[in-house]
């Protein structure tokens, strides 16, 4: 990251570390400027559309919701998304079960469907207590769930990496994929959050 | 699945322990979690050890990976919440005592 002009910061050692190799590799001919920025500029383009669309197909298509449960990865690849090497694993939510992800070693996520994890979720206050309070930690994010219901925390602490496939809300039968889509931001797919019918469009 | 080196020593079902332990080094088995048992939940397949890939080595023979449940209550004595809340993680083979 580059500080802001007219303010300085002297690189850390990774950021020094990350420039060095990155100018040898330019310099030797491995790799170009352009072709590193276009790489950086289409990760941070990437947002969580595409875990949304798996999820809206989910809900429309029961065959699809069997197949996105039983192989995450293989399911994304159904609806044209490239995952090289993710392993996803796709935790459904029930009124029996709240799922949510972390990452307490890191911030392992799916970058390839969700986009760049926002900077909370490789927070340490998160990490660390997401794992052991959680109830109280999805209050914070504005989701009280029932004293009774029951919350898997998923640690993505290897080689697999993990989406949640939210409910369905109640209100929107008759709904095409694109708008159900919609409904589902990157906070429900982490599972901090469930998916809403905007106020506005409530009949 | 990738190259299969390891034979998987435990099914889904199965009670296991995480070992205790503090070896030096990249290890993806988080601290709290050592020394707590829980049930396998799925076999993920195997994958080349973290711990020998960190040094520069290929991790061959490729572990296995389990998702292994925890009970809330049993890893944080103090848990407030649902006896039902569980947490999930995965561990390696030769992170599980024998």
């Amino acid at each position: 990251m580059k500080p802001e002009a007219g303010r300085y910061e002297p690189y850390n050692y990774f950021q020094l570390m990350e420039v060095s190799l990155r100018e040898l590799l330019v310099e030797r001919g491995i790799v170009t400027e352009d072709a590193i920025a276009g790489a950086m500029a289409a990760m941070r383009a990437r947002g969580p559309e595409r875990g949304a669309a798996m999820v809206a197909r989910a809900w429309t298509d029961p065959a699809y919701k069997a197949r996105l449960l039983e192989n995450g990865s293989r399911a994304a690849e159904e609806l044209g998304f490239e995952v090289p090497g993710l392993r996803l694993i796709v935790v459904e939510n029930t009124p029996q079960a709240h799922n949510v992800i972390v990452c307490t070693l890191c911030s392992c996520y799916p970058r390839m469907l969700l986009g760049l994890p926002p900077e909370w979720y490789k927070s340490k206050p998160y990490r660390s207590r997401v794992v052991r309070e959680p109830r109280k930690v999805l209050a914070e994010f504005g989701l009280r769930l029932p004293a009774k219901l029951p919350i898997r925390v998923h640690d993505s602490n290897a080689d697999m990496r993990y989406m949640v496939l939210p409910m369905r809300p109640a209100g929107t039968g008759g709904w095409d994929e694109a708008r159900l889509a919609a409904l589902v931001t990157r906070d429900c797919l982490i599972g901090v959050a469930v998916p809403k019918i905007p106020k506005a469009r409530k009949s | 699945m990738e190259k299969m080196g390891t034979v998987p020593l435990y099914r889904v079902g199965d009670r296991v322990r995480v070992r205790k332990a503090a070896p030096l080094g990249h290890i993806r088995t988080p601290f709290y979690i050592r020394g707590h048992a829980g049930v396998v939940e799925r076999i993920c397949g195997a994958f080349p050890n973290p711990e020998e890939l960190a040094q520069q080595r290929d991790g061959l023979p490729a572990q296995p990976l389990y998702r292994v449940r925890f009970k809330q209550k049993d890893v944080w004595p103090a848990y407030r919440g649902s006896a039902a809340d569980v947490l999930e993680l995965e561990i390696f083979q030769h992170w599980i005592e024998p």
